[in-house]
């Protein structure tokens, strides 16, 4: 019987084939008349992706006129979905035809519900909505009397099933694992183990069924249950160590041919079995001497029976190699499996070489006498060709990097990080050798050196904690005071010296670090008096320059020396990326030359507004193709940042004299640089080598965590922030107060150079060109909603008083049109003499959308108005986060609106951006504001009935409980209920003696229930979610509110 | 664990592509514009597995068709590197010297059966089985 269902099965796609299939041996073995054949056919013949794009836009037409009309058969909707999943593939979306996908896999015969349910699993997404309407047919086709049918069933379920559903057709799904026919047996697993893996909690309560699949008579059940066992041995080995003789002697008949010969590939018996096995026995083996010792002897038989040569015998072998280093060590196997590693490493196939790098790598730390042994070839693949390879080997170095080898393995790190373009690389690598050199640096200048390095290359991507940790190392020291001093003095003096190198362009945190640095080191004074000795300007703080930088437009002031360093720093500061620490002005620079100090500053603000104007935030590589006066030529600085780089290094090496050729000698030599210190404490290394270095620049307590924060602060000035339920919006009036007097002595004491403001002018328009086509990139973004309905028509007669009545009415004017949606007060968030941006959150019931209002308040014309918001990975923003308008009128209101939504889940989180702007020919003037975005914009209602809770409540597998004390007028609990409702937005789905039950779900369409009961003086609090993280989230605001009120 | 499993040939037509992960249609085609380049740059003498982004890419190919399958780092790259191999025997079979072009047209047959289904062994073309986790 179960033959005629495994033929049946094996059929049906000669059953489709037949009418297309035309059977010879040709190369189109199609008939002509088959619709699918003749698409494929003509896009294959097509050249350009326009013409398919046109060619599919038209089948996708014809396409939809057919699913949507009435008397399509069945049968033709069949051969429509098959051309719709190939456009889909294509990449051209078909989802009207969805929902047909699902009433096919409904409907049809045998073949044509196979090829619904293909298309739905090839269509839908886990978390799309119409997979609910496929439940019922799932469940019908698991009760269905056709085998083919619950094959059909089962197969869909193990590819995509709602977790929500999962009670729906758990019942049935476990009563298949006792059918009769092993290929139901075996897809029911399948579909058990979908379970398993999208919610663990669901099917807790059949691992005993489990473990009957394992024992199963049939192969294919037998090795599907292995997934499930492999994932939850992973998570909990020793709630499986008895299994370990079954995987044992399972392993044993599979390595022993025992199986039937069809499992063979390329006469290995079931390879990929084997690595499985293999792999739960390295899990269960783990620090356990007496679960290991049951597995020695088959991994030993593993060994010899994949002596033959084929890539799948490697294969088994790198897995055998990683389970005996990974379980409790035995000497003989040890041995056996270095040379297994050996055998890799020198074998001429590249691939093989590949994997025996990667072993390497995986062993070294518990043998380091392997990288001994193999050191001539490790340093070939040094130098291979193939940048894998030499990516593996530097992985591998890195492992076995310690005090005495630190600065030649740091170097060949530098050599191939210069050599990567790719972000990923850049952003591992260059951790990396952040961590190295904090590690075991061997001494100041060479850390600050390889700091310079990493800063110079990686500035641009690395993840913010290098330079937030290097700074609090050379801010808190060490125990020697004097190699403090000593440290930061070389620090200094080396960016001295890179600062002057002509035309050097370099990333705007390494110049975040440097300007840090040179602030906070008071023994510096000296320069300071120096340079103001010699005509640069003093200290200004950061919001200071920002306002000189803004009134650069109305005043011109022609004095003998420029203020060499602020419009770089100010600018590099406006980009809206955070720097470490506040940024601080260097005056030292100006004091070292005057007119080296203003060459730096045109690279260097070139730097800066090539980041602020790239189209996306900053993209450098393109705009090095916009560069194109003679001073900014790409090749040119990249080499001389390579050179730069380059000349750090050899001056770091030269006591080590250390030159890479081809020679032999060479390599050896570099063999001894590369391996020095491995072998000494190898003899017992057998337990893994214990880690007794010290950081060589060991940071002291997180003393100054808060110190770095107060800073941040302050660079946020303009900042403001409101919370989504307090109604005060203006709050921030004395700021801006205070901020508005600043501005005046701003302008008062505004001392900026002639030459350096037309260094200025001549930089801005360079970048001009760029920026023209960035615009009109921006004018052809559709118009903002408000746009349409002229939002602008406010002109009131007194602009400069008016202004802001002006903007409360335009506010109040569209609060009347979005009346229904629940919104909070108008926020200032940035402001100057010529205009301010006020920003309003609308809690929309599917989304969050903020909007933003721009006050020209001036009499002027601000051309070229930006909005950018910075993308971070906590938010998305559905339109595009950038918006321009060629001119706002003098005084009046422009609005846009932005749809946001949560990517990751937050409390508080900030979402920041800039306006930048143009007042006739003047330079750009920027402004940065930040709003405050927290959880509960996204929480909205849900209102379902006590019914539909009951039944969610049972479906979700993440729970959350918590007690947390009541005050007394809590104790009321309506009361306490009414509490979360207003001011987490829940839905008070029912009441029931001293319990409540609430539901709200997170934007989009993530929903979180909570049951609560009060008692004595306790609440407690129940939630329940299908995301995983929410429920915590949300419980936090509870008690939040709660002890609020 | 494999993310996808894409076919597409030298001049960069995508023959049968399966996501086990969700990706939007969007996504989709300028991962595999990016894919099929990056495969195209290496040479034969090179290692067939790459470094990709934050997982890693196992490709073959056979005359002008690349198989590609993109896996995270659980994955032991040779076993992978075979699988596709396998893959490839399997169609062969079925197809009795399989091309590029029986591919496409039978792409539903494809996606039927084979590993293309959240399979780990499957029966197919009466002979072969194919063990390999899916996801």
């Amino acid at each position: 019987m179960s033959d005629i269902v495994e033929k049946t099965l094996t059929a049906l796609p000669g059953l489709f084939l037949q009418h297309q299939a035309a059977g010879g041996s040709g190369v189109p073995r199609v008939s002509v008349s088959s619709r699918l054949g003749s698409l494929i056919r003509s896009i294959t013949a097509l050249t350009s992706k326009h013409e398919e794009e046109k060619l599919i836009q038209q089948e996708l037409a014809s396409l939809k006129a057919t699913v949507a009309a009435p008397n399509t058969t069945l049968r033709l909707m069949k051969e429509c979905m098959v051309r719709l999943i190939y456009c889909e593939m294509l990449g051209y979306e078909s989802s009207f035809g969805y929902i047909h996908a699902i009433k096919l896999a409904q409907q049809g015969n045998l073949l044509e519900k196979r090829v619904g349910y293909l298309a739905v699993s090839l269509f839908l997404h886990e978390n799309h909505e119409l997979l609910l309407l496929l439940v019922n047919t799932v469940v019908k086709d698991l009760q269905s009397t056709n085998l083919v049918e619950v094959c059909m069933a089962l197969t869909i379920v193990s590819q995509i099933f709602p977790r929500e559903m999962i009670p729906a057709v758990l019942p049935l799904i476990e009563d298949k694992l006792q059918h009769s026919k092993e290929i139901i047996r075996r897809k029911a697993v399948q579909a058990l183990y979908k379970f398993h893996l999208i919610a663990p909690n669901q099917v807790q309560h059949i691992h005993v069924k489990f473990r009957k699949a394992l024992c199963d008579r049939d192969v294919g059940v037998m090795a599907a249950s292995l997934h499930i066992y492999l994932r939850m041995i992973k998570e909990n080995p020793s709630a499986y160590k008895d299994l370990t003789g079954s995987f044992v002697t399972i392993l044993k008949q599979v390595v022993g041919g025992k199986l039937p010969v069809d499992f063979n590939y390329h006469s290995v018996p079931a390879p990929w079995l084997q690595i499985q096995l293999l792999r739960i026995l390295g899990l269960l083996g783990k620090d356990d001497p007496r679960t290991s010792e049951l597995t020695y002897d088959v991994l030993d038989e593993s060994l010899r029976r994949a002596e033959l040569s084929h890539n799948i015998t490697y294969a088994i072998l790198f897995e055998c190699v990683h389970t005996i280093y990974t379980i409790y060590p035995k000497p003989e196997l040890l041995e056996k499996a270095a040379r297994c590693i050996g055998k890799f490493v020198l074998s001429p196939k590249i691939n093989l070489k590949y994997l025996g790098l990667k072993a390497l790598t995986y062993v070294i730390q518990q043998d380091p006498n392997l990288a001994l042994q193999h050191q001539m070839t490790i340093i070939e693949c040094l130098d291979h060709p193939d940048p894998i390879i030499k990516r593996e080997t530097l992985e591998l170095l890195y492992r076995i990097t310690n005090a005495q080898n630190v600065s030649v393995i740091v170097q060949k790190m530098l050599e191939y990080l210069q050599q990567s373009k790719e972000e990923y690389i850049i952003i591992s690598l260059v951790g990396k050798i952040a961590e190295l050199a904090e590690k075991y640096a061997p001494g100041n200048e060479w850390f600050i050196q390889t700091m310079n390095a990493v800063f110079s290359v990686g500035g641009d991507v690395m993840h913010p904690d290098i330079p937030n940790n290097f700074l609090r190392l050379l801010a808190e020291g060490f125990d020697d005071e004097n190699e403090d001093k000593q440290l930061r003095l070389y620090a200094v003096q080396s960016y001295l010296s890179l600062l002057e190198i002509e035309n050097a362009l370099y990333p705007q945190r390494f110049l975040q670090v440097m300007s840090w640095v040179d602030a906070s080191l008071s023994f510096l004074d000296g320069f300071v008096a120096e340079g103001l000795d010699q005509g640069a300007a003093p200290y200004k703080p950061h919001h200071q320059r920002q306002e000189e930088k803004l009134s650069q437009g109305k005043v011109l002031n022609f004095e003998p020396y420029g203020l060499s360093f602020s419009s770089t720093m100010s600018s590099s500061g406006c980009t809206g990326r955070q720097s470490p620490a506040g940024i601080s002005l260097s005056s030292d620079v100006s004091g070292n030359s005057a007119e080296t100090g203003q060459k730096e500053t045109n690279s260097l603000k070139l730097e800066g507004v090539k980041k602020l104007w790239g189209k996306e935030g900053y993209l450098p590589k393109k705009e090095n193709k916009a560069g194109s006066s003679p001073e900014l030529q790409p090749i040119a600085q990249d080499s001389t940042l390579v050179e730069n780089v380059d000349q750090m290094i050899m001056k770091k090496d030269q006591s080590q004299a250390l030159h890479h050729s081809e020679e032999e000698a060479e390599k050896q030599r570099l063999a001894s640089t590369l391996f020095v210190g491995l072998g000494s404490e190898s003899a017992v290394s057998l337990l893994g080598k214990t880690d007794t270095v010290s950081h060589k620049f060991r940071r002291k307590s997180k003393i100054n965590d808060t110190k770095n924060r107060e800073v941040t602060s302050t660079h946020n000035i303009n900042c403001s922030s409101f919370s989504p339920l307090s109604n005060a919006p203006y709050e921030d009036n004395d700021h801006l107060n205070s901020f508005q007097d600043k501005e005046d002595i701003g302008l008062k004491k505004c001392s900026l150079g002639s030459e350096f403001l037309e260094s200025g002018l001549k930089s801005e328009s360079l970048t001009e060109l760029h920026l023209v086509e960035n615009f009109s990139a921006c004018s052809l973004s559709p118009p903002s909603l408000f746009e349409d309905n002229s939002m602008e028509i406010f002109h009131p007669p007194h602009p400069t008083l008016s202004s802001f009545a002006n903007e409360i009415s335009l506010t109040s004017s569209l609060l009347e049109e979005l009346n229904e949606h629940v919104h909070s007060d108008l926020v200032e968030l940035c402001n100057n003499e010529m205009l301010k941006v006020s920003s309003c959150k609308i809690w929309k019931d599917d989304c969050l959308l903020l909007v933003w209002l721009i006050v020209n308040k001036s009499s002027l014309e601000l051309k070229n108005m930006n909005l950018e918001i910075t993308s971070t990975e906590n938010f998305k923003i559905l339109e595009h986060p950038g918006f321009c308008f060629p001119v706002i009128e003098a005084e009046s209101t422009k609005s846009i609106q932005h749809h946001v939504q949560m990517e990751k889940l937050f409390t508080e989180e900030d979402l920041s951006g800039c306006v930048k702007y143009k007042v006739e020919e003047d330079p750009y003037i920027q402004l940065e504001f930040s709003i405050t975005l927290s959880l509960l914009d996204f929480i909205r209602p849900m209102k379902i009935c006590t019914e539909d809770f009951g039944k969610l409540w049972l479906s979700f597998a993440n729970d959350v409980k918590q007690n947390i004390k009541i005050s007394d007028s809590q104790a009321n609990l309506p009361f306490a209920l009414k509490t979360l409702q207003q001011k987490l937005r829940l839905h008070i789905v029912d009441i029931i003696g001293n319990e409540g039950i609430l539901a709200c779900h997170l934007l989009p369409s993530v929903p979180c229930l909570l049951h609560l009961r009060a008692h004595e003086g306790m609440a407690a609090l129940w939630f329940r979610s299908s995301c995983s993280t929410l429920p915590d989230y949300l419980l936090y605001q509870c008690q939040k509110v709660m002890e609020e009120s | 664990m494999i993310k996808f499993f894409l076919m597409v040939n030298k001049q960069g037509q995508t023959r049968l592509s399966r996501y086990y992960e969700h990706i939007e249609i969007n996504k989709r085609t300028i991962l595999e514009a990016d894919v099929i380049k990056t495969c195209l740059s290496r040479s034969k003498e090179q290692c067939s597995f790459i470094e990709y982004k934050d997982f890693k890419l196992i490709y073959r190919q056979y005359a002008a068709l690349f198989i590609v399958v993109g896996i995270n780092e659980t994955e032991n790259e040779m076993a992978v590197y075979e699988f596709i191999h396998n893959f490839v025997e399997v169609l062969d079979m079925y197809f009795s010297r399989v091309s590029e072009l029986d591919v496409s047209f039978s792409i539903l047959c494809a996606y039927l059966h084979s590993t293309m289904q959240r399979v780990p062994v499957t029966k197919w073309a009466g002979k072969y089985y194919l063990s390999y986790p899916e996801s």
